[in-house]
């Protein structure tokens, strides 16, 4: 019993541009796993695609409202008294919390929402966890004009009230989801059920580098501005590369972005996955640490599963990170070991989420959280000459509900 | 030796009617009286059997069968449950049996093995909701042979020339999907349906069956008129949710089929 796929390991190494092939698979992973209505959707915004964003026109537009509504260039901050408080490795923290609406979605739903007007389409969906990108995908409707819906389990609906506030104050409806486990896997399934139906005139915005192809290259391309960035800053402000970067996992959009501009270079990357209460008790989220291969929502990856092929419950305090699936393109990296992934449970990230908060004036979301435990580890460790740089992806006002029962 | 769908097909031709075609869950509302249910629809009428295989995240799938699945899954069905239940369904009758399956079941079961084993129990062909001809290679690649027929969808968003290249890698029939959304959505238009069977037919010789949100005897009727086969899944499943502790269980979904067979014994089919 069990499939006889088998990851290829070390025998290759990654080299930026040359993942996805043409059918959008990474290696093993990736592909379009869906139901024939969608098909000819995803041929044509695979077309779409193609043709509109390299075009300088899309091009200059998506730049200026980077700049000019979302904020950006964020800045690269240097963590001074973290670092001296860990007497080891200079920490940076890449301040996606600071662009407009509290983290890293906006890059994305912005260029997703560009290309949405470019090919006739007035009718948003997504689907949320944190809410992070329910509230990006939000902005971005209101900004064009666009009907926007929101998909978002229950049990996110309670843990990140703030931000369904938001998405309601930006004129979007949200949608709530009561199957499954109510969190983002079961947003996910509603909004590509909801999709199926209203595929002739409705985009779906997809939040991570996950999904079928072209989702994961599309978010790759409109989240790689995180490491652009970051890669032309840390060398100008100390000469140099990093010795690491750090960057959380859930579907991995804010990694992607972060690790993809330095693919090339000689540094370690790690991916923080959530342990939740630890991985031996089942309940986390750490689908690279501890999952295997099979296809969810459209894409073959790693996955949480039973050996029958169902998939199983995720858990993370963190809502952005509660999800048994991963993008693909992570699922290639880990098998060339271009990237360590390693795990971060509840309490860990609590105890960054305050650290953080003391010693530099920085709230950090639950997610990133996760990513300054792990650098708070590696800094530790590390000789003081050298570097890491964290993706801080997004703010976490949004989690003071929940910090709140812990503190 | 010609195989059991392209025999039904054949039998149905020269009787004058129709295929009516039963998606069932496996294992719903549990394995024994799951047995039971679809032993005796086997027994009244149906032509074809759709058998599913329930999957913990079905996105073509509207709440009735989500509904469904998950209780098939509480009753701790899998793949492997499934091809015991086929297997012995076909003691009892020798009606083609359809696997209808998401792909990661049987990707954690192997497509290799599940080629030699649903043969085995006795299946005639599988459906495959999430895995379009353009993935479909890597599942195809280890089947020993072809005696499996590869049931396509063909849906309303799908463009003509996509519909030939489909019909060219599909076997035992083609399932047109009558609209766009999940299973058991309301509302359906014949006339379209006539159109996109219309311009189907110019794409393949192969059966041609529709599905999705088809749940009255007259929508059975209408479809029966202008197609090959009726589809019909989530009827059937709201039939058993509604009479879940109900003594009559068995006899009622046994009556439905009944009732909906009657109505594809068209007596003026048009031939599109």
């Amino acid at each position: 019993m069990g499939n006889k796929e088998k990851p290829i390991q070390n025998s290759k190494q990654f080299k930026a541009g040359e993942y996805p092939d043409s059918r959008g698979h990474f290696g093993l992973y990736g592909g379009r796993y869906v139901g024939e209505t969608l098909m000819p959707a995803l041929l044509e915004l695979d077309e779409a695609y193609n043709k509109i964003v390299p075009d300088p026109g899309f091009q200059d537009e998506f730049k200026r409202l980077l700049r000019n509504y979302a904020g950006r260039p964020t800045p690269l901050f240097y963590a001074k008294r973290l670092s001296e408080h860990l007497d080891g490795a200079f920490i940076y923290l890449k301040r996606e919390d600071l662009v407009h609406t509290g983290a890293h979605k906006i890059n994305n739903t912005l260029g997703q929402a560009l290309l949405a007007r470019r090919m006739g389409k007035k009718k948003l969906i997504a689907e949320t966890g944190a809410g992070q990108h329910g509230v990006a995908t939000a902005t971005a409707a209101a900004l064009f004009g666009m009907e926007c819906r929101i998909f978002m389990g229950t049990e996110d609906i309670q843990r990140q009230s703030a931000n369904v506030q938001r998405m309601k104050l930006l004129g979007a409806e949200v949608i709530p989801v009561t199957s499954g486990t109510m969190t983002l896997k079961d947003a996910m399934n509603e909004a590509m059920r909801f999709w199926v139906k209203a595929v002739r005139d409705t985009f779906y915005v997809i939040g991570s580098v996950a999904g079928p192809h072209p989702y994961p290259v599309m978010v790759r391309e409109f989240q790689r501005v995180i490491g652009n960035e970051t890669r032309e800053q840390i060398l100008r402000r100390t000469g140099g590369l990093p010795a690491v970067l750090i960057a959380c996992v859930g579907g991995g959009s804010n990694a992607m972005g972060l690790f993809y501009a330095f693919m090339d270079d000689p540094l370690e990357m790690v991916g923080v996955e959530a342990a939740g209460k630890g991985i031996k008790t089942k309940k986390h989220a750490a689908t690279l640490g501890e999952g295997s291969i099979g296809v969810l929502h459209g894409s073959k990856s790693y996955l949480l599963q039973d050996e029958n092929g169902q998939i199983q419950e995720a858990h993370s305090i963190a809502a952005g990170l509660d999800y048994p699936g991963v993008g693909p393109e992570h699922s290639l990296l880990k098998d060339l070991n271009r990237v360590q992934y390693v795990s971060i449970d509840d309490e860990q990230a609590l105890e960054a989420f305050k650290t953080l908060c003391v010693l530099e004036g920085i709230i950090p979301a639950l997610e990133s959280s996760h990513a300054i435990a792990w650098a708070m580890v590696e800094a530790a460790r590390r000789p003081q000459n050298e570097i890491i740089v964290v993706n801080l992806s997004g703010r976490g006002d949004k989690d003071l509900g929940i910090v709140s029962l812990y503190l | 030796m010609i195989n059991r769908i392209d025999k039904t097909f054949e039998t149905l031709r020269q009787k004058k009617e129709k295929a009516l075609v039963g998606f069932i869950t496996a294992g719903d509302p549990n394995i024994s009286d799951s047995f039971s249910i679809i032993k005796a629809m086997c027994k009244s009428g149906l032509d074809i059997l759709e058998l599913g295989v329930s999957f913990s995240d079905p996105t073509a799938d509207g709440p009735v069968i989500q509904r469904s699945s998950a209780r098939a899954l509480k009753e701790g069905i899998n793949l492997r449950a499934v091809l015991e239940i086929t297997g012995r369904l076909r003691e009892e009758t020798s009606m083609p049996i359809i696997l209808f399956s998401y792909y990661n079941p049987i990707y954690a079961y192997g497509a290799k093995a599940f080629y030699k084993d649903a043969l085995a129990a006795g299946a005639d062909g599988v459906l495959v909701v999430d895995l379009p001809p353009e993935e479909s290679d890597e599942m195809t690649s280890q089947w020993s042979g072809n005696e499996l027929a590869l049931i396509r969808l063909v849906a309303p968003t799908t463009p003509l020339a996509r519909m030939a290249q489909i019909a060219q890698s599909a076997s035992g029939f083609i399932y047109l999907v009558s609209k766009t959304g999940v299973t058991g959505s309301d509302g359906l238009d014949t006339e379209d349906i006539k159109d996109k069977i219309k311009l189907l037919r110019s794409a393949t010789r192969l059966p041609i069956c529709v599905g999705f949100g088809i749940s009255t005897a007259d929508d059975v009727a209408a479809i029966a008129s202008v197609a090959d086969g009726v589809v019909i899944g989530s009827a059937f499943e709201r039939l058993i949710e509604d009479n879940l502790d109900n003594p009559d269980l068995v006899s009622i979904l046994a009556n439905k089929v009944n009732e909906f067979k009657k109505a594809t014994k068209v007596k003026d089919s048009v031939t599109l």
